[in-house]
């Protein structure tokens, strides 16, 4: 057993309580004791432990194979600058810099995170960032609903799925009123429906994702503009894609006094999923109700550029029970690492990455639809990423096994999340996407469909 | 330290002008003073039903954060607009330019439950 607790620490401290020893002091009923030691293999030596691990991970095969996942995480290049600097020990081994006289480095580095996801959602300010995505959509409905007094949430169908599932474990606990509009037949959100949805004032936010999760750009119309603007409706804009930043006018344009999203894409390793980096920024007008650290440039006594938090006022460990928020912890290694791929990238190359997805994805979508049956499930435009429909009779999970076979993982089986299109595959492609990788898929796939089967890569 | 005659004052330190059935309430001098400097205040939505007493609010001051009561229920009909912009009005002046909001009184008896000028000086001379 490992205690941290020395022998004479351990008899000192039983002596002081009065018991002789351990066992005394804590007494495992007969029924529950263990009767034997735990199968447990003895320790092993740092080197053979070594070969044990890397023998298991050889048996990982994803990196071998060429994938066009997508929906929420996202491959993208990582330049080598990023860990160079990111795992200097002054970052890896900072807590939440409470402490701003000792924290200036790492501060500072959540300041220009902040100033990036303003500039890049056109908002006045951000937050230092929450776990992911998806919570940062929750707690922008939070915000929302603060702001109106309202319990309604709208929530496009065209939202990632896992966002609007964490948004309903939020609006359980808060008893919100979480509604759906549904997908129109391009792909994007209904926006015909949403204004009759809107007129009897009781939603606290509408929620859109651009671009949204079958790829497709969905952004309010004017009408639908006008219609949550005149309904008092605060319009949250997600985006679950970061690199479409570049490309894309900023949800503040397209009427967003809220934007979330998730910074995966910029550098961030895809890691099974996590950890990732959430961002939540706003307009001015919510400054005071946005959850999580902010933090703000000032000077010094001697008047030099000095970081700080700030407006600590919203924060659970000022205000427990009436924090705006009991969400804490920021992810802020993750907006370090997501800082230094926008400083290295520069505008005009966050740009030219994102304009490069959009090629990539027509690219794969001219491929694809070549292959006989298969077509666009949307026509509305798209990002990076597409839903392709099968052709009759071709089950998407049965296309999908056989890419595996061939060392391709083809996509996300839209049936998955959603019935009404359980006939299309959702493919991504992005910078990393080679004219070789969509070649071997359109090759597979014409396999598949001429019913034959071509021996698995190695 | 006499307190402003006219007014009716709540033990949560807020004062309260009925004029009519709407009454504007403010924070006392001796809540500004004991706060400090005050850089936001959270205002009820106009609009709201508030039930006496109820927390409404907040009021931030560089040293803490308070909540802020309703001395009397009703309906929201206005709040200060100066001090989105200029919070230390609060702090210049607590009973007049520094009001907080207005109330339509639902039920103008609950003025009973609400101190005089003298009730409220003995409550803060007992501190």
């Amino acid at each position: 057993m490992y205690t941290p607790h020395t022998a004479p620490d351990i008899a000192a401290m039983l002596s002081t309580v009065g018991v002789a020893s351990l066992d005394e002091l804590v007494r495992v009923p007969p029924a529950v004791a263990l009767k034997e030691p735990l199968a447990v293999p003895p320790g092993l030596a740092e080197v053979d432990l070594q070969r044990l691990i890397a023998d298991y991970a050889s048996k990982n095969a994803g990196v071998s194979y060429t994938s066009f996942l997508g929906a929420g995480a996202y491959r993208h290049y990582a330049p080598p600058v990023i860990a160079s600097l990111a795992m200097r020990g002054e970052f890896l081994t900072a807590y939440t810099p409470y402490q701003a006289e000792v924290s200036q480095g790492y501060l500072q580095a959540i300041y220009e995170w902040q100033t990036y996801v303003s500039l890049l959602t056109g908002m006045d300010l951000a937050n230092a960032s929450v776990y992911d995505g998806a919570t940062a959509l929750a707690e922008g409905a939070i915000m929302a609903v603060n702001a109106t007094g309202r319990r309604g949430v709208l929530v496009s169908r065209a939202v990632h799925p896992n966002y609007r599932a964490v948004l309903g474990t939020y609006a359980r606990g808060m008893e919100l009123d979480v509604e759906e509009i549904a997908v129109a037949a391009d792909g994007t959100t209904d926006l015909a429906l949403l204004a009759a949805r809107l007129a009897d004032g009781r939603f606290a936010a509408v929620v859109l994702q651009n671009p949204n999760v079958f790829g497709a750009i969905d952004v309010p119309d004017d009408a639908a503009r006008r219609a949550i603007e005149a309904s008092g409706t605060i319009l949250i804009g997600v985006v679950a894609e970061a690199m479409s930043l570049g490309a894309l006018t900023a949800p503040r344009s397209w009427g967003a006094q809220i934007a979330v999203g998730e910074g995966q894409s910029f550098g961030v390793a895809l890691a099974y999923g996590g950890p990732y980096v959430g961002f939540i920024a706003s307009t001015k007008e919510h400054m005071r109700r946005i959850p999580g650290r902010l933090v703000g440039r000032t000077v010094d006594t001697q008047g030099a550029p000095a970081y700080t938090l700030t407006l600590q006022a919203r924060e659970q460990h000022i205000r427990r029970e009436r924090a705006i928020s009991n969400i804490c912890t920021n992810q802020a290694h993750c907006a370090l690492i997501a800082t230094i791929y926008l400083a290295a990238v520069g505008g005009s190359g966050l740009r030219r990455c994102a304009t490069l997805n959009v090629e990539r994805a027509h690219a794969l979508a001219e491929r694809v639809t070549r292959v006989p049956g298969f077509s666009r499930r949307f026509a509305a435009p798209v990002f990076n990423e597409l839903a392709v429909r099968a052709p009759a009779g071709l089950r998407p999970s049965s296309i999908l096994a056989g890419l595996q076979e061939r060392g391709i993982l083809g996509g996300v089986d839209l049936g998955r999340w959603y019935p009404e299109f359980s006939d299309s595959v959702l493919m991504t492609a992005t910078e990393l996407t080679t004219d070789a990788d969509i070649d071997a898929l359109g090759a597979a796939l014409d396999a598949i469909v001429a019913g034959r089967k071509e021996p698995a890569r190695a | 330290m006499a307190q402003p005659a006219g007014l009716l004052y709540s033990k949560e330190h807020e004062w309260l002008k009925l004029d009519g059935e709407v009454a504007t309430v403010g924070i006392t001098e001796y809540a500004q003073h004991s706060l400090g400097d005050i850089v936001y205040v959270e205002l009820p939505r106009v609009g709201a039903e508030v039930t006496q007493f109820a927390n409404i609010g907040v009021v931030e001051s560089v040293k803490a954060v308070s909540d802020l009561f309703t001395p009397i229920g009703g309906e929201v009909v206005e709040v200060n607009p100066e001090l989105e912009s200029d919070p230390a009005l609060v702090n210049r002046e607590p009973f007049a330019g520094g009001w907080l909001f207005k109330v339509r009184v639902a039920d103008v008896g609950e003025r009973d439950n609400l101190l005089s000028p003298d009730g409220y000086e003995e409550l803060i001379a007992a501190g």
